[in-house]
C-alpha cells in the first residue's frame, strides 16, 4: 500500500539539513501505523513524501502503486485528492463553512452530486457523534467537536490513505483518548491505511504497530516495532 | 531594553519591519494626501499672497478708496471729496487695461496726478532722468515686470489700442515696484485724453489726518457720492479681489482633502489586515499583562508615526509639485483667476505644520479604530483564534449609518456659509461615511443575493464572501469611497459640459462675432465705426453691446452690466432663463439678472429694483434669470437703447453681426477689412472657434480635477490591493488545508480571482450608487452654492460603463497576482504549525 524506499530529503536551508537518510519503510494495506519519534527527526518530512506534498532527492515513493515522484504537481494534487484524507493538530476546520459543508468538501471536489454527498456527509457525521450539529459553525464547537469533523472529513471519500498529525495535540486526555478510539473504528470501518504521526507512545499504542525515526546525528533510522 | 521599549518591539516593531511592502503603500498613501493637500494650498496661497501684495503696491499708503464703474465716474466727486476736512490728500487714478498692438493680452495703464500720488503711492512715481516726463502726454513708465515681459527699456516705444486706433507711446523709464505685477504709468490727463475718458475718474486714493476715525470718513463720503460709486479701505479691495478665486480654491482643497481621505481609507485597511495578523501575539501580550488601554496606545503610536512618516515625505513632494504646478498651469491652476501671476512659493511654517498634523492626525484615527476593535476582542477567543479561524457574526445595519445618512440628506438643504457650500461637503462626507458605516451590512445583502455556483472553487468562494462580509467590507472600503468620488465627478463634469454646450448654442446665435480689440477695455467701437459696421455689404443684422459694472448689493464685488441690442425673440432665443419672463412697466424696463446676482440679492421676476447707472439710480423690473457660465461673479442684461438713454453712452465693446443668406464668415471678414483699415484692431470669431475655445477653457479647469480624481482611484486600487494581499497572506493556513484536502493551484488561484472580483462588484456598484447621490450634491448644492451655476443632469452611460469595466479587470487582475504571490509558498510550510 505505502512504500518508501531507500528516500533521502536534504533541505537547502540555511543551515542546510538532512532530514532523512535512505529510509525504508512499508504499510501494508489496512495497516494502522504509528509513527514515533523526537522533535526534528523527520516525522513530517516522512508525511509529506506520502501525502505527495514534497519529493525525495533520491529514492522512491509509491502509494497504492501509484509511484509519486514520477508525478508532477497537478498529478500529485489529483491523486491526493481522491486517495487520501488528512487530520491535523490544529483541525484545520474553515471557519466560514458549517460543519456539514467541511465534511462535504472533498466530495465536493471530486465532483459528486448532491444527493450522494448529503447521505454519506450524513452517515459521516453519524459516524463521529455529531449527527445534530451538521448546521454549526465551526466557533460553536469544542476542540474535540472540531476534531471529529476533521475525522469525518478525512474519511468522507473513502481514502485509501489517512494522515494524521498529532490528532489529539491539542486535546485534553479524556477527548484525546475518545478522538484516537474514534479515528481508529472509522478507519478501520472504512478500510483505510493509516499513518500517525505522534510524540504520545500512548497514542502510539493505539496502532497495530509503531515506526521509531531516531537521529543520529544526521541520520535517521526507521525501527519497525512488533505488530501488535 | 527598556520594558517600554520590548513591549513596543513586541506589539508593534516586528509587524512594521515584517511588512515593509504594505507600510510603504500605506506611508506612500498618506504623503500623496498631504503632498496634494499641501500643494494645492501652497500655489493659491502664494498666488493670492503676489495679488494682495500687488493691490497694496497700487494702493500704497492709502487709508480710503473711492472705485466707480468700469468707465469710471464724474470728476467733479474730487473736488468734492478732497474738501472733505479729514482728508489730507486725494489722489485721482484713471485705470485703462489697454490691449498691447500684436498682442491678444493687455498692460494695465494707471493715469496719475503725480504731485498727488507721489504722496499716497510713491511706488507709482516712475524713476525719470527727465522729471518732466512724468507729466508729458506719449509718456509711460513700466514696473520691471513688465519690462521684462515686453523686453522694452527706457527709450523704447510700445503701442497700445485706444478706440480702434493705434497710440505709441515713449517708454520713459522704470517703476520702482518690485513685484511681479505688470503695468504702466502716465499722466492722468494724458490718460484721459488718448483713451476717450474726459472728465471720468476709476478711483481717488485718500490719505487721511492722523487719528480721523476711517468708518465715520467713509460714511460721510459716501453720502455725498453719486450712486454706483463706493468707498472702502484697500484692503477691502484686495480681499474682494483675492476672493473671486476663493471658491475654486476651496473647492480644490476639498479635493486634495478626498485624496488624503482615501488615503486615511488604506491605512485602515493595512492596518486592520496588519492587527489581525498578529492576533496571537497580541493576545500573548495581553496575557502577559498589557493591559487594554497601554495596547491601544502602542498600536495608535504605531499609526501616529507612519503617518508623521507620511506627512513629511507628503511636504517634500508636495513644494516640489507645487513648483511643477506653478510653473505648467499658473498660480490658478489653470482657472484663469490670476492671469499673469506668477507666484513666488513661500512656504508659511503654520500651514506645513498644519498638513503635518492632519497626516499624523487621519493616521492616528486609521489605527485607532482596528486598535480599538482588537482591544475589545475577547482575550481567550484571541488566543484561541490561530486554531479556529475568524468568527464570524451576522451583520446588523449600524445606528451610525442610518444617522450619517439622514444627516447628510438634511445637510443639503442648508444654505452657504459665507459663500462657501460648506453644508454641502459636509453632506457629501456623511453620505460617504454612513454608506462605508454600512458596508458590511451591504456586503452581506448584497452578497446574499448571488447565487452559490455549482463550480467548487467559486461556490467556496461566495461562500466564504458571504460569511465574512465585514472582512470584504474593509477590503472594500477605498474603492468604494475613490469609486463614489470618481462616479460623482464624471457625472458633475458630463452635467456641466452638456449644459456648457447647450448654453453656448443658445448665446451664440450670430453667424460672426466682432470686437474692438481681443483683450482689454481699452478699445471700443464709436457710433461712426457702428454705423460703419451695420452698412456694410453682406451684413442682414447687427446687435451692439456695451460691457459696464455696476454694484448690485453694498460692498460685494461689482457684476458685469451688458447693454445689447435686443429684438423682439432675442430674449427667448439667446438667454437660457431659469426663471421668467415677466412683463415690465415702461417706468421700469426689463432687466434681467444672472443666476449669482439672483443668489447674491434674492432679487425674483416681477420684483423692481434700483440700479446706479451712469451717476443716476434708475428703476428696473427683473423680467428674469438667466443662466451665464461665462461670469461666475454675475450679470446683469439690459437693453441697449435703454442703457443709451439713461447713461448717454454710445460707443459699444462688441457685435453680433447676422450674414445675408449665402454669405460667410471668411466672406465677411475680407470685406471687413477692405472697407475698415482699422478692423486689424477688432477680433473677429465665429460662434463655433468661440464654443471650441470655451470648451477647451473648460476642460483645462478640469484638468486638475481630473488628475486629482486619478490619484484617489489610485490609491483606491491600491487600497484594495493592499487588503487583498494582506487577506491572502493571512489565510495561508487555510490555502494549506484545500491543497491537503486536494485543491490544485489553478482551482485556489480561480476561487481567490472570484472572491476578489465578486467583492469588487459590490464595492463598485456600492460606489456607482453613492457617487450618483454625491454627483447631485455637487450638482445642485456644491456648484450652485460656489459658483452659482445650475446645470441639468446628464449622466455619462458609455465613460461609467468603461470605467466600471476597467475597475473591475483591474481588481480581478489585482486578485489574481496577490493569489499568485501567496501560492508561491507551498502548502507544507502553510500548516507548518502542524507538521
Amino acid at each position: 500500500m505505502i512504500r518508501l524506499d531507500r528516500v533521502t530529503r536534504r533541505y537547502a536551508g540555511p543551515p542546510p539539513r538532512l532530514a532523512l537518510a535512505q529510509v525504508s519503510l512499508a504499510v501494508a494495506e489496512g495497516e494502522f501505523v504509528a509513527i514515533v519519534g523526537e522533535s526534528g527527526t523527520g516525522k513530517s518530512t516522512l508525511l509529506n513524501l506520502v501525502a505527495g506534498l514534497d519529493l525525495p532527492d533520491s529514492g522512491s515513493v509509491s502509494v497504492e502503486g501509484t509511484e509519486l515522484t514520477t508525478l508532477d504537481d497537478d498529478a500529485r494534487t489529483l491523486f491526493r485528492r481522491a486517495h487520501i484524507g488528512f487530520v491535523f493538530q490544529a483541525f484545520h476546520v474553515l471557519a466560514h463553512l458549517t460543519v456539514a459543508q467541511n465534511v462535504a468538501l472533498p466530495l465536493a471536489l471530486l465532483g459528486h452530486d448532491a444527493g450522494a454527498t448529503r447521505a454519506r456527509v450524513t452517515a459521516m457525521l453519524a459516524a463521529v457523534g455529531l449527527d445534530d450539529r451538521g448546521a454549526s459553525m465551526p466557533h460553536e464547537l469544542s476542540g474535540g467537536e472540531l476534531q471529529r469533523t476533521a475525522i469525518a472529513r478525512a474519511l468522507v471519500h473513502r481514502p485509501a490513505v489517512v494522515l494524521a498529525d498529532e490528532p489529539t495535540g491539542n486535546l485534553d486526555p479524556v477527548n484525546a483518548d475518545r478522538i484516537l478510539a474514534l479515528l481508529r473504528e472509522c478507519v478501520r470501518a472504512e478500510g483505510a491505511t493509516c499513518l500517525l504521526v505522534t510524540h504520545s507512545h500512548h497514542a502510539a499504542a493505539r496502532a497495530d504497530r509503531s515506526v521509531t525515526l531516531t537521529g543520529t546525528g544526521l541520520r535517521a533510522v526507521a525501527v519497525a516495532s512488533a505488530p501488535r | 531594553m527598556s520594558a517600554g521599549a520590548l513591549l513596543w518591539r513586541a506589539v508593534s516593531g516586528g509587524a512594521l519591519a515584517g511588512q515593509r511592502g504594505r507600510v510603504a503603500l500605506a506611508v506612500g498613501a498618506i504623503a500623496l494626501g498631504v503632498a496634494l493637500g499641501f500643494a494645492v494650498t501652497l500655489v493659491n496661497a502664494s498666488a493670492a499672497d503676489e495679488l494682495a501684495a500687488a493691490l497694496r503696491t497700487v494702493a500704497g499708503t492709502a487709508d480710503l478708496q473711492i472705485r466707480g464703474p468700469r468707465n469710471g465716474f464724474d470728476e467733479n466727486v474730487y473736488g468734492r471729496v478732497a474738501r472733505d476736512p479729514d482728508v489730507v490728500t486725494a489722489s485721482p487714478i484713471v485705470e485703462v487695461e489697454a490691449r498691447l498692438e500684436g498682442h491678444d493680452e493687455a498692460l494695465r495703464i494707471y493715469g496719475i496726478d503725480a504731485f498727488r500720488a507721489a504722496a499716497v503711492t510713491p511706488a507709482l512715481i516712475g524713476i525719470a532722468p527727465e522729471p518732466l516726463d512724468l507729466l508729458r502726454p506719449g509718456r509711460v513708465f513700466v514696473s520691471p515686470a513688465a519690462a521684462r515681459a515686453l523686453a522694452v527699456a527706457p527709450g523704447a516705444t510700445i503701442e497700445v489700442q485706444s478706440g480702434l486706433a493705434a497710440l505709441p507711446l515713449l517708454v520713459a523709464g522704470l517703476l520702482p515696484a518690485a513685484d511681479a505685477q505688470r503695468f504702466g504709468v502716465m499722466d492722468i490727463a494724458a490718460v484721459q485724453d488718448a483713451f476717450a475718458r474726459h472728465g471720468r475718474l476709476s478711483r481717488i486714493d485718500l490719505r487721511l489726518r492722523p487719528g480721523a476715525p476711517h468708518a465715520s470718513v467713509a460714511a460721510r463720503l459716501r453720502a455725498i457720492l453719486p450712486p454706483g460709486v463706493t468707498v472702502a479701505t484697500p484692503a477691502a479691495h484686495a480681499d474682494d479681489t483675492v476672493r473671486l478665486s476663493r471658491a475654486y480654491r476651496v473647492n480644490l482643497d476639498a479635493l486634495a482633502l478626498v485624496a488624503l481621505f482615501t488615503g486615511a481609507l488604506l491605512v485602515y485597511a493595512t492596518q486592520r489586515l496588519a492587527v489581525a495578523r498578529r492576533r496571537a501575539s497580541l493576545a500573548l501580550v495581553r496575557a502577559l499583562g498589557l493591559t487594554r488601554r497601554a495596547l491601544v496606545g502602542y498600536l495608535v503610536a504605531e499609526g501616529a508615526l507612519l503617518g508623521l512618516v507620511g506627512a513629511a515625505f507628503g511636504l517634500v513632494a508636495g513644494y516640489g509639485m507645487a513648483t511643477i504646478a506653478v510653473h505648467a498651469l499658473g498660480g490658478d491652476l489653470g482657472a484663469g483667476y490670476f492671469r499673469g501671476v506668477t507666484p513666488t512659493l513661500v512656504v508659511e511654517v503654520p500651514v506645513a505644520l498644519a498638513f503635518v498634523l492632519l497626516g499624523v492626525a487621519v493616521s492616528v484615527l486609521a489605527s485607532y479604530l482596528p486598535a480599538r476593535e482588537e482591544a475589545r476582542t475577547s482575550l481567550a477567543a484571541a488566543l484561541k483564534a490561530g486554531g479556529r479561524g475568524s468568527v464570524v457574526h451576522a451583520q446588523r445595519l449600524p445606528h451610525v449609518a442610518w444617522i450619517c445618512v439622514a444627516a447628510g440628506v438634511l445637510a443639503t438643504a442648508l444654505p452657504p456659509v459665507d459663500d462657501l457650500p460648506l453644508a454641502g461637503f459636509l453632506a457629501m462626507a456623511l453620505l460617504l461615511t454612513g454608506t462605508l458605516a454600512a458596508l458590511p451590512w451591504i456586503a452581506k445583502t448584497a452578497l446574499a443575493a448571488v447565487a452559490v455556483p455549482r463550480n467548487v472553487p467559486a461556490a467556496l468562494a461566495v461562500t466564504r464572501l458571504r460569511a465574512t462580509p465585514a472582512e470584504a467590507a474593509t477590503s472594500l472600503a477605498a474603492i468604494v469611497a475613490a469609486v463614489a468620488l470618481m462616479v460623482a465627478m464624471a457625472i458633475m463634469v458630463a452635467s456641466f459640459r452638456t449644459s456648457l454646450t447647450v448654453w453656448l448654442d443658445a448665446v451664440l446665435p450670430a453667424d460672426v462675432y466682432l470686437r474692438a480689440g481681443a483683450a482689454g477695455d481699452s478699445g471700443y467701437l464709436s457710433v461712426d465705426a457702428q454705423r460703419r459696421i451695420a452698412a456694410l455689404p453682406g451684413v442682414a443684422r447687427v446687435a451692439f453691446t456695451r460691457w459696464q459694472s455696476v454694484e448690485v448689493a453694498p460692498g460685494s464685488p461689482r457684476v458685469t452690466l451688458l447693454a445689447r441690442d435686443l429684438a423682439d425673440d432675442d430674449v427667448a432665443r439667446t438667454l437660457v432663463l431659469v426663471a421668467g419672463p415677466r412683463p415690465a412697466a415702461a417706468e421700469a424696463p426689463a432687466l434681467w439678472v444672472s443666476e449669482a446676482v439672483a443668489d447674491r440679492t434674492g432679487w425674483q421676476p416681477g420684483d423692481t429694483v434700483d440700479l446706479a447707472l451712469g451717476g443716476g439710480s434708475y428703476r428696473f423690473t427683473v423680467a428674469g434669470i438667466f443662466r451665464d457660465y461665462a461670469r461666475q461673479h454675475g450679470a446683469l442684461i439690459v437693453e441697449r437703447r435703454v442703457y443709451r438713454r439713461l447713461t448717454g453712452d454710445d460707443v459699444a465693446n462688441e457685435a453680433a453681426i447676422s450674414l445675408a443668406p449665402g454669405d460667410s464668415a471668411g466672406t465677411f471678414a475680407a470685406t471687413l477689412a477692405q472697407r475698415m483699415p482699422e478692423a486689424t484692431r477688432m477680433a473677429v470669431t465665429t460662434p463655433a472657434a468661440l464654443r471650441a475655445l470655451s470648451l477647451r477653457i473648460f476642460d483645462r479647469t478640469f484638468a486638475v480635477t481630473h488628475a486629482l480624481l486619478a490619484v484617489a482611484i489610485a490609491i483606491g486600487l491600491a487600497g484594495l490591493s493592499s487588503a487583498l494581499a494582506a487577506s491572502i497572506v493571512s489565510r495561508r493556513r487555510e490555502f494549506g488545508a484545500l491543497r491537503h484536502l486536494g485543491m490544485t493551484r489553478r482551482q485556489i488561484a480561480a476561487m481567490l480571482v472570484v472572491e476578489g472580483t465578486v467583492s469588487s462588484a459590490v464595492g463598485l456598484v456600492t460606489g456607482f450608487a453613492l457617487g450618483g447621490a454625491l454627483a447631485l450634491i455637487l450638482i445642485h448644492v456644491v456648484n450652485r452654492q460656489s459658483f452659482h451655476w445650475s446645470m441639468d443632469l446628464a449622466i455619462p452611460y458609455a465613460l461609467l460603463a468603461t470605467l466600471a469595466a476597467a475597475l473591475l479587470a483591474a481588481a480581478a487582475a489585482t486578485s489574481l497576482a496577490s493569489a499568485r504571490q501567496a501560492l508561491r509558498h507551498d502548502a507544507v510550510s502553510a500548516v507548518k504549525d502542524d507538521w
